[in-house]
């Protein structure tokens, strides 16, 4: 429908590639004025990266980049503020011991002649365009303090009225509500009205069709469709999405399965009311041995801090743990160790020693156990060469620094740290994210293995496939509460999206 | 979405051809000062016919044993990536509660408490871990950053210092202090001993036990230990405690070797502690380095101290050479770190 318009920025055969695997191969992509154009793609299909390309963030890319007909390069994010593209990030960046008002003006706070800041002026204005979005909330508090999907509202509300004409939305409903997602859609539409161009990157389909003008299908770096967004229905973007003819070992998960009944085995851990101030709502749960229970959220819904609290990094404010029927109170991750917790975060870089040797990233959990003062190399070398062996770790060289081996073997070494002392409950978050299919796959077998060992296993995602492959039972999380539990059932990634 | 992270497919064997490269680069931060150390040795022993002797070598020797004690337990606080400025107080302090608790001779006006020799040197010790503990506390329970807890704690310990001498000098001390710190055993001094001792000390828990091991693992990525189950705090905690203590003993003996107990006696040895560890190689970011390296930093800060009187340099251009030598070092320090990163992504 807009197709008589000039487009204001053309890129051109776009390839960005990260340490030599393409997250973008050839890409075109236009963008008209006053357009909502939306994206879809399965995680890792590219959308993030190309919109961080427009956006200045990744300078370093090859194509032509062309923005009101004339060719540019970005070399930095200021660059394109400059040029009027701003966008709001998948992740939440808001400064959260800075007021409301300080966040909305974050980098253009009204000064007057001596270049000292007008507090009452940034105040009042930051006040009235929260307003104008529905956002009731005093501008001198503290942001922190806000429940995420506020923050998150705010950190939209910035971008919306910084007067950019290209606004990047990347996923920006995630932690809101649905009066707030509607809210939302009503400023686009009005900012669409008075000439800004907005792209708008959702997994949920229904709300690309609703707001989107043309909707651009990713997949595995590559754009597969652009079509308008009142020629097109869910079924044919999912189908454009996933792709037909893919192999079997990529699993899709939109057919219904079914879990298994429930098992009697004993209860490992029991959580209970678990309450953290802005983050969850008396969570509760218990994990049973030999059972994998997957936790399932979108981004911010507190998984995060849920798991951090089940490895004693985190304190709750309120809520008891037991294992094994023991009250708990956990000083310290040593602690949770000791109970015998393991944990592994959803980044690799959070979790191991890139400038040290295998065999010391996989010993350092279990160093206690095998040595009481002195070190036993000869014997942490024989430990970690059996879990390279049992795990398939690739390259099988222990003395190989860890920052030489690839994200899925990483991972691997994540999980292997653990397994050579067995826990009692293994804590897993995003245990397959960023992997190839083969990896992906392999750790899936390791878990499957672990729970036919009798371990109790939690794992927490935002990726319903990821929940769907490893979980026996499913719990969903909303911004910080338990909202349903699957169990004993028929299962979908449509049912579970729609719970979240 | 996270392809930034996902599937770099390592193959050392491509690799070959840039292996030896690879791991002089990755060695640099071993290297660099002993390149430096072998430069300065033959600049100065050129220079002047004095320099390379036997005996200058034990005056060097000499020069750097105190520092060398304090700088065994900064090793392991620069290790964890953290700071101790309170050592070179500490040594202070510690070496005037010596001389405090030992009876001085009449003319020395403090009012001091007269003990028995090893009640004196423990009440010292005691004294030293004490305030160390209150590094580990404030760094670990409260939360404030080292290089702020460990600047009070300089205060402290200074006034301390100051309460206990009250401007006075006090000449007495223990006398196993006094052999320590100002005797010789087959032409050796003792003091060198001590300091050759605690060195290897210091080696051998770093490199063969199990708490050495996590202090090299919670420098080396703090997040990473606390995620693997170890107790972090109680780390962070004991390297400040052995730094302290390490100071301790260093002021105990350098009281004993300078012949006296004065407040800011040991001014300078903060700086050149430091120094030594960060010239020797040891990451300021933590994980890398250790006694090897700080042995070497020691070195190289006694050669050029003691070369430059030896080759008549203006006195006050020595200070200015000093302080170049030591950016030269942070800089490699930090570019080695670098370039050890980019090996390993």
């Amino acid at each position: 429908m807009q197709s008589e318009r000039q487009p204001i920025l053309e890129l051109h055969e776009i390839t960005k590639a990260f340490g030599g695997v393409e997250a973008l191969r050839g890409v075109d992509f236009a963008l008209t004025a006053g357009e909502i154009h939306g994206l879809v793609g399965e995680n890792g299909a590219g959308k993030s990266t190309l919109m961080k390309i427009i956006a200045g963030v990744h300078a370093d890319f090859s194509g032509r980049f062309v923005l009101d007909g004339r060719e540019t390069r970005f070399r930095s994010v200021r660059d394109a503020h400059a040029a009027g593209i701003a966008m709001v990030h998948q992740e939440l960046s808001v400064a959260p011991d800075l007021t409301v008002a300080e966040n909305v003006f974050l980098g253009s706070q009204p000064t007057n002649r001596l270049g000292l800041v007008q507090w009452r002026r940034m105040a009042r204005e930051a006040g009235e365009q929260l307003k104008r979005f529905g956002i009731d909330v005093d501008p001198m508090s503290r942001l922190g303090d806000l429940p995420i999907g506020l923050q998150q509202l705010i950190e939209i509300a910035r971008v919306l009225f910084s007067g950019a004409r290209i606004i990047i939305l990347d996923e920006p409903t995630s932690a809101l509500s649905p009066p707030e997602v509607e809210r939302l859609f009503a400023t686009l539409r009005q900012l669409r009205g008075e000439g800004t161009s907005i792209v708008f990157i959702s997994h949920f389909i229904e709300d690309i069709l609703r707001v989107s003008d043309v909707v651009t299908v990713f997949r595995n770096g590559r754009k597969v469709a652009e079509t308008p967004a009142v020629e097109t229905s869910k079924s044919t973007l999912i189908e454009a999405m996933i792709g037909k003819g893919r192999e079997a070992l990529e699993e899709t998960y939109t057919h219904d399965i079914m879990l298994p009944p429930p098992t009697d085995q004993p209860v490992v851990l029991n959580a209970n009311g678990l309450t953290l101030a802005g983050r969850l709502r008396e969570v509760s749960f218990e994990a049973r041995a030999g059972e994998v229970l997957g936790i399932y959220g979108f981004m911010g819904c507190g998984q995060l801090e849920l798991a951090r609290i089940l490895f004693g990094k985190i304190k709750p404010d309120l809520g008891t743990l037991a294992v094994a029927g023991n009250q708990k109170a956990f000083r310290s991750t040593a602690d949770a160790r000791r109970s015998g917790i393991a944990f592994v975060p959803e980044s690799r870089r959070d979790m191991l020693f890139h400038q040290e040797p295998v065999y010391k990233n996989i010993s350092i959990s279990i160093l206690d156990r095998i040595s009481s003062l002195l070190l036993k190399p000869s014997r942490e070398r024989a430990i970690a060469t059996r879990q390279v062996d049992q795990l398939r770790i690739r390259p099988a060289a222990v003395e190989l620094d860890l920052g030489m081996l690839s994200g899925g073997n990483q991972q691997k070494v994540a999980l292997a740290k653990w397994l050579s002392y067995p826990p009692r409950l293994l804590v897993l978050c995003e245990p397959t994210r960023g992997m190839d299919v083969g990896a992906k796959n392999d750790v899936i077998h390791i878990i499957r293995d672990l729970r036919a060992k009798g371990l109790a296993i939690i794992v927490l995602s935002t990726e319903p496939e990821t929940v769907l492959s490893l979980a026996d039972r499913v719990i969903v999380l909303k911004r910080g509460a338990v909202v349903r539990e699957f169990a004993n059932e028929q299962i979908s990634k449509d049912r579970l999206l729609e719970a979240a | 979405m996270t392809s930034g992270e996902s599937v770099t497919v390592a193959a050392p064997d491509r690799k070959r051809p840039h292996r030896l490269a690879a791991m002089l680069r990755s060695q640099m931060r071993n290297i660099a000062p002993f390149l430096t150390l072998i430069c300065l040795f033959g600049f100065f022993a050129a220079a002047s016919p004095s320099f390379a002797t036997l005996d200058n070598f034990g005056n060097i020797l000499t020069q750097i044993s105190v520092t060398g004690i304090i700088a065994v337990g900064l090793t392991f606080v620069i290790l964890c990536a953290e700071i101790d400025l309170s050592i070179a107080a500490i040594a202070n302090v510690t070496g005037i509660a010596v001389a405090y608790f030992t009876l001085q001779e009449s003319y020395v006006n403090i009012a001091n408490v007269p003990m028995p020799g090893w009640a004196a040197i423990l009440l010292a010790l005691a004294l030293c871990a004490l305030l160390g503990l209150v590094n580990a506390f404030g760094l670990t329970v409260i939360g404030i950053p080292s290089f702020i807890m460990t600047l009070a704690m300089m205060q402290i310990a200074a006034g301390i210092s100051a309460l206990l001498v009250r401007g006075q000098i006090a000449y007495k001390v223990p006398p196993l202090v006094t052999t320590l710190g100002s005797t010789s055993i087959g032409g050796i001094p003792w003091i060198v001993i001590v300091a050759a001792l605690m060195l290897l000390g210091g080696h051998l828990v770093l490199t063969y036990t199990r708490f050495g091991r996590y202090v090299y693992m919670v420098g080396g990525n703090r997040e990473a230990a606390e995620y693997s189950g170890l107790n972090v705090k109680l780390i962070l905690g004991s390297v400040m405690v052995i730094s302290a203590v390490c100071a301790g003993i260093g002021g105990m003996v350098g009281v004993a070797h300078f012949g006296s107990a004065q407040q800011n006696e040991f001014d300078t040895y903060l700086l050149d502690s430091i120094a030594a560890v960060v010239v020797g190689g040891t990451s300021l970011f933590g994980g890398r380095g250790g006694i090897g390296n700080t042995i070497v930093g020691l070195f190289v800060l006694g050669v050029l101290n003691n070369g430059l009187d030896h080759v008549n340099i203006d006195s006050f251009l020595k200070i200015l050479i000093r302080g170049l030598i030591l950016l030269a070092a942070l800089v490699i320090n930090v570019y080695a770190q670098r370039l050890r990163e980019r090996t390993a992504d």
